[in-house]
Parts: structure tokens; sequence; C-alpha cells
């Protein structure tokens, strides 16, 4: 029998998973996957616990949230291109010119 | 769903996705966690089709698979990034952000195995769902209940289109 624990905790495990690849990988790009796994584990316990508690509002947020990713990506995706652009490498911590 | 059948799609396609996930931070070549990543998303798709959920397995595949993958794909290929050698900026980066990651995991747990959930149910079973069908029953919420954020989403779409068009011209034009 499959609960909800076991949904919530796989869900707890990408998301772990994909805060790991924010922090540890340099190249945005694989940054922007991590933040797409961690938005896809929070579907996941919204889906989850709609599911158990016989509700479908949290599925109309999961929508939402698919909206919000992909424009999140097509602006984040424009903004390496156009920093590729000045630059050769993509590497966030070579992007410092802010640095104070 | 067989009661046999239900916890064997779910271990497999869980452990799928947590090995898709490990591929996505651990692979060295950007196309190979794409390609990773696509199998997370697949495989979240399986478990909503187990949440009787199948509009948003619909449309995680389609969205996230073909939409949101094949943008990264082609970024990742007109892009060419290098290889990504050698550590971090800051010494044993990877370490402390894996006993961060280990750490969120266990407080996760601990909430979910300690707390408890006094829920009110709400009128969607899965027969329900089966008998209205699953998109009509979203679509009537998104229009009546949630017709604000709809709008609003609709909104913040139109600012993504226009900041990634003015993004993607330049400042020299």
């Amino acid at each position: 029998m499959i609960t909800l624990n076991h949904y919530t905790i796989l869900a707890a495990i990408l998301f772990a998973i994909g805060a790991i690849g924010v922090l540890v990988r340099r190249n945005p790009l694989v940054m922007f996957m991590g933040i797409e796994l961690m938005l896809n584990a929070v579907n996941l316990t919204f889906v989850a616990f709609s599911r158990y508690l016989q509700n479908l509002d949290g599925q109309v947020f999961v929508f939402i949230v698919l909206t919000v990713a992909a424009a999140e990506v097509a602006v984040g995706l424009a903004l390496i291109v156009a920093i590729f652009q000045t630059r050769a490498n993509v590497d966030v911590d070579e992007i410092d010119s802010l640095k104070g | 769903m067989s009661e046999l059948g239900e916890p064997l799609v779910f271990y497999v396609f869980a452990a799928l996705a947590v090995l898709g996930a490990l591929g996505v931070i651990t692979l060295r070549n950007p196309v190979h966690c794409a390609l990773s990543l696509a199998i997370v998303f697949v495989s979240l798709a399986v478990m909503y089709v187990l949440l009787s959920a199948p509009f948003i397995a619909v449309a995680q595949i389609m969205i996230y698979a073909g939409a949101s993958l094949v943008l990264f794909l082609f970024v990742i290929m007109v892009l060419n990034p290098q290889l990504e050698i050698g550590e971090g900026a800051l010494p044993g980066q990877a370490l402390a952000a894996g006993a961060v990651g280990f750490a969120l995991v266990i407080v996760v747990s601990l909430a979910l195995v300690g707390g408890k959930l006094f829920p009110t149910l709400g009128p969607y079973t899965p027969q329900v769902i089966a008998q209205q069908g699953h998109t009509q029953i979203i679509g009537g919420l998104l229009f009546t209940d949630f017709l604000l954020p709809f709008e609003i989403t609709s909104l913040l779409l139109l600012v993504a289109v226009v900041g990634v068009i003015s993004l993607a011209r330049g400042r020299n034009k």
C-alpha cells in the first residue's frame, strides 16, 4: 500500500537533490535544471496531497506552477544567452561584475 | 490498479526519478544532464497517473518534457558550453551541500512521521474523478474558483514574452 508519506518523502528527496545541484554546480544551465527539479518536487507534493485530501484545488496550483516554470525557463535562458554573447565562458563564479 | 501493481509501479518509477535527479547534478556534460532531467519528468508523469491526475500527467509531458527541455537542449546546442572542471569556489562545497540536502530530507521525514493530519476530505474521490473527467473538473475550477490566479498567470506569460523578446534583441538595436 502506497501512502501519502511515500510520495512526500520522494518529493523531499527530489527537492534536496535539486537544492544540492543549485549549490554545487557552476554551469547556470545545470543550476536551472536543479530549480526545475525543485519545482517538480513541489508539484508532486501538491498532487499527492490533493489525491489524499480528495480536493483538486492543489492541482490547479500545479497547473499555475507549470506556467510559472515555463516562463522562468524562457526568461532565464534568454538571460544566459545574453550573458554568453558578451563573454565566452558561462560560469556563475566569473559573473561578478555587480560585486562591490 | 491491482493491489500488487501500484507499489511495483511506484517503486520502479521512484527509483528512476531519484537516479535521474542524481544524474542531473553529477553528470559533466550538460546534454546528458538535460536527458537525465527527461527521465525525472516522465517518471513524475507516471506518478501523477498513479495519483489519478491524468490531465496533470499530460501537461507535465507536454510543458516540461516538451517545451522546457527542448528549450534547454536548444540553448545548450547554441552555446556549446565547456565541461565543468575541478572544484567549486569554496573548499568542500560539494560535501557541505550534500550535508545540507541530507539534513533537509531528514527534517522533512521527521516532520511527516511525527506530524498528524486532521483533514476535511473533499468530494473528489477517484471514482468521482473517473466519472466526471479529470480535465473537466480542473477546467471548471480554473474558470470559477481560481479565475483571478488564472488571469494573473496570463499576465505573467505576457510579461515573460515581452521580456524575452527585449532580451533577445539586445541593447544595440
